[in-house]
């Protein structure tokens, strides 16, 4: 049954003094990473909520412009590492735009579906770990097991599971091969299966529906004014997602839907995720059955890319061209400008604004963190909510505490 | 594409664009009212971003500080990027809470980590470093290795724990 709001206001007035405080986290389990809130409390109904964060503030930023854009990526990496592909992704989207670098077909193909993977791969564990809050135990351990095919397709490609690397500018590391196209085919063949029966253990639960449905209701205009994007904003009924609003890779050439829902409750924002699965499992399906033969890297004569590891040990030609890139001073022109650019990561709108200079470090690189914006709505929609519906709240948040903190 | 010449009129705007990026550079005492006119009347209902760029080692640059807005109209999808340059030694400009909530930790960031004022935000502390740090880590006359906080940590040795 849908809470309202309770009347108080100033926890500090002196009729209130019955009101207590309670400290969650920085280490609890609901919280999954370190973030820490003040709850004051009137029972057990949560009055007002403060969040404190910035335990795992290392200065992403201020690396970000001492490291040039490939080897920043190593960083981004570690920002959202639910999906870390989906990072590199829209890092190196954001650089190439700067560059005004055209991708190959074939690269376009192959991000798209690495970032559809790694949406697959956040969603899983959002709605596991949702789940596992309320004490379903399950689907967490259904949906973990699709998460460690992913990581071995991601492995697969680019030799790391979890923390990969994988894109450059203007291209990737190294090219995928058939035998990872036949894995792609194989998981997503499978993966219904699953999706199937997690559905069938959450989606008409009673229990997982009381604990849910009417929580922390995020109204369509409130999710616009706090600026909320991607799956939490969707479940509030904003029609808007980055892959059909401002198509890049290869979006454009592919068949899906935009998943909404009008409700804005945890349940509305654990439907979105469920559904934006079964997209995406259609996105690969269409991509790996299209995706185009040629070169994965943009043309090595443009000072952009390194050339491949054989025609840098086997050839003067190479050799030379891979200290071009590497040297300082050395490297490819970039433009003394500013963009923003984003992409839909599975989490809402990654954006970054870089500033250029005449060097292959950035002078500013910012990130617009979804996490962060997420979280500052959470005090907003807590409000008025029973003590146990904060994890419920900070599950369907999906709030990442080291892309929260950066 | 929203028809910026009334307002590049009123406000006094330099326009430009690069790569599909429109923006536009304000005076910061004509901030609050051309971004009041852009949401109320141009239908920018979201605010995207806010964030800072120090330009002390910039090239060419005659500030010091560029503060960044993203705006995004949900319904076009169109977008546009206000920035206003501010100065030391006491670089503040208005709160756009009062526009959109969305500001509310944008600024305090904003303000944690180059020491913008933002006059009239309601909450106004630090978010990411701790309250009791005083310098602003973001600007580019900080080193990126710290100054100085590591050394502030007692050592202690085997012996002596």
């Amino acid at each position: 049954m849908p809470l309202t709001a309770s009347p108080t206001t100033t926890p500090d007035a002196p009729d209130q003094e019955y009101l207590w405080t309670l400290n969650f986290g920085p280490q609890h389990p609901a919280t999954h990473t370190t973030l820490r809130l003040v709850l004051t409390l009137d029972g057990e109904r949560v009055v007002n909520s403060v969040p404190h964060i910035g335990y795992l503030h290392s200065g992403f930023e201020k690396l970000g412009e001492h490291l040039d854009f490939n080897q920043y990526v190593t960083i981004v990496d570690r920002m959202n590492y639910l999906s870390p592909l989906a990072n590199e992704i829209s890092w190196h989207h954001a650089v190439e735009k700067l560059l005004n670098i055209e991708l190959t077909p074939r690269c376009k193909y192959l991000r798209t579906i690495l970032a559809e993977l790694m949406r697959l791969h956040d969603h899983l564990l959002n709605c596991g770990t949702s789940a596992l809050d309320l004490g379903a135990f399950t689907a967490f351990l259904y949906f973990f097991e699709q998460r460690e095919l992913i990581y071995d397709i991601v492995e697969y490609a680019s030799g790391q599971r979890f923390h990969t690397s994988y894109t450059r500018v203007g291209g990737v590391m190294f090219d995928v091969n058939n035998d990872w196209v036949e894995k792609v085919r194989s998981f997503t063949k499978q993966f219904r299966k699953t999706h199937d029966e997690v559905h069938r253990l959450l989606t008409r639960n009673r229990i997982f529906i009381d604990r849910t449905k009417g929580i922390g209701v995020l109204s369509k205009e409130q999710a616009i004014n706090l600026s909320c994007t991607g799956p939490v904003a969707r479940a509030s009924g904003v029609v808007r997602d980055l892959r059909k609003d401002e198509p890049y890779l290869a979006y454009k050439d592919l068949d899906f839907k935009v998943i909404c829902s009008q409700g804005g409750d945890c349940y509305a924002r654990y439907l979105v995720r469920m559904q934006e699965m079964i997209e995406s499992v259609q996105i690969i399906e269409q991509a790996i059955e299209n995706i185009p033969a040629g070169p994965v890297n943009v043309d090595v004569g443009s000072h952009v890319v390194l050339p491949a590891k054989p025609a840098v040990y086997r050839s003067i030609e190479g050799l030379i061209q891979h200290f071009e890139v590497n040297m300082p001073n050395k490297g490819y022109e970039v433009p003394h400008e500013e963009i923003y650019a984003a992409t839909e990561s599975p989490n809402g709108e990654l954006g970054f604004y870089i500033v250029g200079q005449d060097s292959t470090r950035a002078y500013r690189a910012r990130t617009r963190p979804p996490s962060y914006i997420h979280f500052a709505v959470f005090p907003h929609i807590i409000k008025g909510h029973m003590l146990s519906d904060v994890v419920a709240v900070l599950g369907s948040l999906n709030i990442i505490a080291a892309e929260l903190d950066r | 594409m929203l028809d910026l010449q009334p307002l590049i009129e009123k406000f006094g705007l330099t326009q430009s664009e690069f790569r599909g990026n429109h923006r536009v550079v304000v005076a910061a005492d004509k901030v609050y009212a051309l971004l009041e006119t852009l949401k109320n009347s141009h239908g920018f209902n979201m605010l995207i971003d806010v964030t800072c760029v120090d330009y002390l080692e910039y090239e060419g640059a005659a500030d010091r500080f560029g503060v960044v807005y993203c705006l995004l109209n949900v319904s076009t999808g169109g977008r546009l990027i206000v920035k206003t340059f501010i100065n030391d030694p006491d670089p503040k400009l208005p709160t756009v809470t009062t526009l959109w909530m969305g500001a509310d930790w944008m600024e305090r960031e904003v303000y944690d980590m180059f020491g913008i004022k933002f006059t009239g935000h309601h909450d106004l502390r630090r978010i990411l470093m701790p309250d009791e740090f005083s310098a602003f880590p973001l600007r580019k006359d900080y080193p990126l290795k710290g100054r100085g906080e590591r050394h502030n940590f007692p050592v202690i040795t085997r012996s002596e724990s």
